[in-house]
């Protein structure tokens, strides 16, 4: 019997030449991550361990993303263990605000993931290295703890599920459009413990922003890791991400999945037939085609975040905004993911259109995606965004509501006031 | 052990769980106060010691948190009795010792009703309807883990096997 791509990874890092779904491993992590949030608890229980040093001092990424720059005295203080435990045990990757980013957006623009690796994160949107062709999955703070002392992580090989989207994309429509869909189909449980792997001639058309839009929101179906096999764009991407970390080149394993591997289900998709997808309240899984929405007025539109802060959804927003002015109602946000994204859309002259359309630009944080900082929605309001999570309160109050959607609906909603397609302003 | 059963729907969410406007802190105490709130903004004043959450499918589905399990943990939760988990909720809860019953006859329990959980026989039993449930044990690996009472203990020992 063959093995998928996930398969291969996971037996490469607990050697074993093969692993099998239901098979519980112990096995050998190649990357750590933390942020602000989840890091603090890790950090208390990897002392309870007391041992005297971490497993790898460059294989752990500590990003302070989601409550910074420190929003308030008490974030401020979860920052300071993180940046004192760094400092302690010697971790060199610690991302301090100059340098962070958003932290799925940064570590694969960073070349510090890529192809072949066993990636934990102690963020649930960790699968987005999945996109690179690496098995990425978020766990909790306690395996971040366990993890950062032994370099080593317990998991149930899952049964392998393949989504095979093939034909041309409509106009725009990306791979935030193509997972929603996914997720409209399958359920917020569709693939829960299972995995991911996504094929077909659409997606070696896709750019890696949209592949990277689609493995984080894996999580979103339930998934343990989304995947895509690793073609030349993948290796493009990888190259080209590991002049920032030289000592990382040429450590990729680019793994195939062989044709008689075993999925217990194989859906096709017809590309074409998808239209820009929006997702209503309360569930990534209440997805509508954008002609089938209503017009729903918004108050406020957010480009940003781990799954659409990515330089080609910048382009795609400055393209639907220029010339274009916010409507007067609408609050329209937009966050670079990374400080790189936020210097070559400041080269592009996208930050120029934004201004005149009226956005404010933020610097790189989760802020308001997870109802953080940075865009608080108040009591009945509604915004849409190019975020991952609907869930009741993610942005803000208990009563207010969130759809999700790719950058230029969410570009052209907040010219109309409503949520509507770029086609259609 | 023993306790009342609440009761919540399908796909609860560890935003309803904990939310994270209260993720500033990771203070067990702190984070207990905020229990299941934008579920049920009553529950951390309603809940008793040893009581014990009933839901639907998917429990814990969305964020890595571990502020959610803690949070019903530091509660006086028991025990989370679910059709089914989520999967980053379920190993948490392994790791931190909460806890944790896959059930999928959940909507024959009613609130209020008082649950008993003997992990040792392997039997969920309802006091209140007097109907029986059989638990499925845990795979051995994860019955490892939680005889150890969790991940860190588990390394510990490790640690100490490895010297």
């Amino acid at each position: 019997m063959g093995q998928t791509i996930t398969e291969k990874i996971l037996a490469n890092h607990c050697g074993k030449k093969e692993v099998h779904p239901g098979e519980f491993i112990e096995a050998n992590v190649d990357v750590v991550l933390g942020n602000d949030i989840t890091t603090p608890p890790a950090i208390k229980e990897f002392e309870k361990i007391g041992i005297k040093k971490v497993f790898d001092t460059g294989k752990i990424m500590l990003v302070p993303d989601h409550f910074t720059p420190n929003k308030d005295i008490k974030s401020a203080e979860q920052v300071k263990l993180m940046r004192e435990f760094a400092k302690k045990y010697k971790i060199t990757h610690f991302f301090e605000v100059g340098c962070m980013g958003v932290e799925h957006a940064l570590l694969p623009e960073q070349g510090i993931v890529y192809a072949g690796q066993l990636i934990i994160g102690a963020d649930s949107h960790t699968c987005t290295y999945g996109a690179l062709g690496a098995f990425s999955t978020g766990v909790g703070s306690t395996d971040m703890a366990a993890a950062m002392a032994t370099g080593k992580v317990w998991l149930k090989v899952p049964e392998q599920m393949k989504f095979v989207f093939n034909g041309t994309l409509n106009k725009w429509v990306s791979g935030k459009d193509l997972i929603l869909f996914l997720i409209g189909k399958i359920g917020v449980d569709g693939a829960r413990y299972k995995t991911i792997e996504i094929t077909g001639s659409t997606i070696s058309k896709l750019s890696m922003e949209s592949r990277l839009a689609m493995a984080n929101m894996a999580i979103e179906a339930g998934a343990k890791n989304g995947i895509f096999i690793p073609d030349e764009k993948t290796k493009e991407f990888i190259n080209n991400a590991w002049k920032k970390h030289k000592e990382n080149k040429g450590k990729a394993f680019y793994f195939d999945s062989d044709p008689d591997a075993n999925y217990i289900s194989i859906t096709e998709f017809d590309s074409s037939m998808i239209e820009p997808q929006v997702a209503l309240p309360h569930l990534p899984e209440n997805t509508k085609p954008i002609s089938k929405v209503g017009k729903i007025k918004i108050d406020q539109s957010v480009i940003g975040s781990c799954t659409n802060g990515r330089i080609e959804d910048l382009r795609v927003a400055a393209k639907v905004l220029r010339g274009r002015k916010r409507h007067k109602d609408v609050r329209l946000i937009i966050i670079p993911a990374t400080q790189e994204i936020w210097q070559q859309a400041n080269d592009e002259g996208l930050f120029d259109v934004f201004m005149k359309a009226g956005a404010v630009i933020s610097t790189p944080t989760c802020g308001p995606c997870l109802g953080g900082h940075m865009g608080i929605l108040a009591e009945g309001e509604k915004a849409i965004a190019t975020t991952n999570r609907n869930f009741v309160g993610r942005m803000g109050h208990p009563k207010s509501e969130v759809y999700l959607s790719n950058p230029a609906v969410a570009a052209a909603s907040a010219v109309a006031g409503y949520i509507v397609s770029p086609e259609d302003l | 052990m023993q306790g009342k059963a609440w009761k919540f729907k399908d796909h609860i969410d560890t935003d309803l769980i904990i939310p994270a406007r209260y993720l500033n802190t990771h203070d067990p105490m702190e984070l207990a106060k905020h229990c299941m709130e934008d579920a049920d903004p009553m529950f951390s004043s309603k809940v008793s010691k040893g009581d014990i959450i009933v839901a639907g499918e998917n429990f814990g589905c969305g964020s890595s948190r571990e502020h959610a399990p803690i949070s019903i943990k530091a509660a006086g939760v028991s025990a989370v009795v679910a059709k089914s988990f989520a999967r980053i909720f379920f190993r948490n809860a392994i790791n931190i010792g909460l806890p944790i019953v896959e059930l999928k006859e959940t909507d024959e329990v009613n609130e209020g009703d008082i649950l008993d959980i003997d992990f040792v026989s392997g039997k969920l039993t309802n006091l209140t309807t007097k109907k029986q449930y059989k638990i499925e044990p845990f795979p051995p690996f994860m019955k490892m883990i939680i005889d150890k009472g969790g991940l860190i203990e588990y390394v510990k020992s490790k640690i100490e096997g490895e010297k």
